[in-house]
């Protein structure tokens, strides 16, 4: 009997081992290597080089444009996302499996054709194009345009983080307000804004996270013309196919860095108020 | 000052949950709505409230219009089933919330609300809770929160949702008593929500019974108790036997008991008797009407002792109640054989047979002669 439990023991220690072990080398392989690829590379040439190369003006315009178009697709994002989840979470109406589904369709549509839809509603020979050219408004490679794709893009990360969290909290604590005499706004800012804090910055975290590094949407409408549409993750690929190691890696740094940032604050949110975030958030539990 | 709610309907999705509901709702009074689940009454608690409205009918307070008011300014406190305190928010954050909310013309000042949260903490046993949050709390403190979280905005009416639905036994009994002492000392109106008929005939004043969105009897505990308006009443209120009746030349029959006089002399075939357990009489003399039964179970609880009776002439067992001490009186024992017989009983006409049949009239009975016993 005994001797049977160590047979069984022995083979199953090594399998778990074996598994640990394949979990940490794939890891090692494909995420931590080329992350640490990016900073060895980037610092080949000294911190000095790397410095400078960061300071220039393009790789500013660049950082400048990637913080404005997240700057301003995150807060909308944000109205969005609240409205959506409240609109399903709190209210019955016709549509609203629908409307879940279109929530979810910028998950399953190709970034690229995301792009390229903009394209053809607003780029020269689109739908629009004629009359925005005719009243002097670009949009298809023009700021406008990777705004657009970038709100696209980033729409489900605020909505899906809030709606599981807002139908599972109910309404019952609204109604409480209300009777108490609170108004619409007044609710808000003091029952439901404050129920949902974390799940709203977790979702704001991963959407930022994204419209900073969003490539392919962006890619399409940008047009990729230096110092006025290249957004960091463009700007990369720029001087890469321009054989600028140094440059494109630099540039990369400062985007892996906000990853490890999100990733950090992501993991602190999750450690801290896990089970104000809702339970389906992705990496998460 | 009173509330007259008159034939207010609300229907959700094809389904009546309140179907030409009329209740007045005099001052200062204890108001239970009781019914089982699904009967509307929850409905009507959160029309009141200003959380839901009517499809039709009115609601009038000083011959105002109650339901154009909006929930803020109806002077209406609301204590919800589950609570719904602000888990983000202090117990003292949670009472100063609806005096916080305020225009600034009305709100009182700082040092004021803290006061008022003092006094209200106090008056509901939670003193020195202030700082906590909800969390911390047993569910019945959190209920006392609710509570002086609702008397914060000083309401004219106060609403219960199932106010001790989710505590434990014992914790419901003392606080029920103190919720009827507190409604005493406030004198405010408070109407409950309750599906406990138990706590409702200890609780309430007066006792609305819903079923289907209606109201089947609105009385005292004492009336619906003794003289239950409809059968749904009778088999929701308390235990009781049913039992079948057939209309002969004689009177209506069941087995070998006999009821003469029915108001309704022969004008309805159908009936319907109720007889609760206290009300059966056990050895009366073979010479009156009444069944042999046989004794098939005892069950003593305390005071009371509860016994199942087989009684083959009307195929049915009765549930009887009699003293403890009338056990060992009457020498009970399983297996006996006894003459029982109703003391007193509520008879309907009916208009068919089934359980989708209604009354048309109704008969309180009375035993001529009670000492038989």
């Amino acid at each position: 009997m005994n001797g049977l439990k160590r047979q069984l023991r022995w083979p199953r220690r090594i399998a778990r081992m074996l598994l640990i072990l394949a979990a940490t080398g794939f890891l090692v392989i494909f995420l931590l290597l080329p992350l640490v690829v990016v900073f060895v590379e980037a610092l080949r040439q000294g911190i000095h080089a790397y410095l400078s190369t960061i300071g220039q003006g393009e790789a500013l315009s660049a950082i400048r444009l990637t913080l404005l178009v997240a700057a301003i697709s995150v807060p909308l994002n944000v109205v969005f996302g609240v409205a959506a989840a409240w609109a399903i979470a709190r209210f019955e109406f016709r549509g609203k499996a629908l409307l879940g589904a279109f929530i979810d369709l910028p998950f399953s549509v190709s970034p690229v054709i995301s792009g390229l839809v903009y394209v053809l509603l607003f780029g020269a020979q689109g739908w629009f194009g004629p009359w925005l050219d005719q009243h002097g408004v670009k949009i298809i490679f023009a700021v406008p345009g990777l705004v657009l794709a970038t709100i696209f893009i980033t729409l489900p990360f605020v909505a899906r983080e809030l709606i599981p969290l807002m139908q599972s909290q109910g309404s019952d604590e609204e109604e409480a307000a209300r009777v108490l005499g609170a108004g619409g706004w007044q609710m808000f800012f003091r029952v439901t804004l404050p129920n949902i804090r974390w799940a709203l910055l977790y979702g704001v975290l991963l959407c930022n996270a994204r419209a900073m590094g969003e490539f392919g949407a962006v890619s399409v409408v940008s047009g990729h013309i230096r110092g006025l549409t290249t957004t960091m993750p463009l700007e990369v690929e720029m001087r890469y196919n321009e054989y600028d190691y140094v440059g494109a890696f630099a540039v990369a740094t400062l985007l892996a860095l906000l990853a490890l940032l999100t990733l950090a604050t992501k993991t602190l949110l999750e450690w801290r108020y896990g089970n104000e975030i809702a339970a389906h958030a992705p990496g998460g539990h | 000052m009173t509330l007259e709610l008159s034939h207010l309907s609300r229907r959700f999705t094809g389904a009546a949950a309140l179907d030409d509901v009329s209740l007045a709702i005099a001052p200062g009074e204890f108001l239970a709505l009781l019914g089982p689940s699904g009967s509307g009454k929850t409905t009507l608690l959160r029309i009141l409230a200003g959380l839901d409205y009517p499809d039709s009918g009115t609601a009038q307070l000083h011959g105002r219009d109650f339901l154009a008011a909006q929930a803020r300014e109806r002077k209406v406190g609301l204590v919800f089933q589950h609570y719904a305190l602000f888990r983000h928010l202090t117990v003292a954050e949670n009472v100063a919330f609806g005096l916080r909310v305020r225009s600034r013309k009305s709100r009182p000042s700082g040092a004021d609300i803290s006061d008022r949260v003092g006094q209200l903490l106090k008056r509901v046993q939670l003193d020195g809770y202030g700082s906590r949050y909800p969390t911390q709390l047993s569910g019945g403190q959190r209920q006392r929160v609710a509570l002086a979280r609702a008397l914060a905005v000083e309401p004219d009416l106060l609403l219960l949702d199932e106010p001790f639905g989710a505590l434990d036994a014992q914790v419901r009994v003392t606080l029920r008593r103190w919720l009827r002492e507190l409604h005493e000392d406030l004198g405010l109106t408070t109407v409950f929500v309750t599906h406990d008929q138990e706590e409702a005939l200890e609780l309430a004043d007066r006792i609305a019974v819903m079923n289907h969105g209606r109201i089947e009897q609105v009385g005292t505990p004492e009336e619906i108790y003794q003289q239950p308006a409809t059968p749904f009443v009778c088999e929701f209120i308390g235990k009781v036997n049913k039992l079948p009746l057939t209309c002969t030349n004689h009177g209506l029959v069941a087995g070998d008991w006999v009821l003469e006089g029915a108001p309704w002399s022969d004008r309805h075939v159908h009936a319907v008797a109720y007889v609760r357990p206290q009300h059966l009489s056990l050895g009366v003399s073979a010479s009156r009407p009444g069944w042999t039964a046989r004794l098939r179970h005892i069950y003593l609880a305390g005071s009371v002792a509860h016994l199942e009776l087989d009684v083959p002439s009307i195929k049915q067992v009765l549930e009887v109640d009699v003293g403890g001490e009338d056990v060992a009186r009457l020498g009970l024992q399983v297996g006996a054989e006894l003459r029982v017989a109703p003391r007193r009983a509520v008879v309907f006409a009916m208009d068919g047979q089934g359980d989708d049949a209604s009354h048309v009239e109704r008969w309180v009975w009375q035993a001529p002669d009670t000492h038989s016993a």
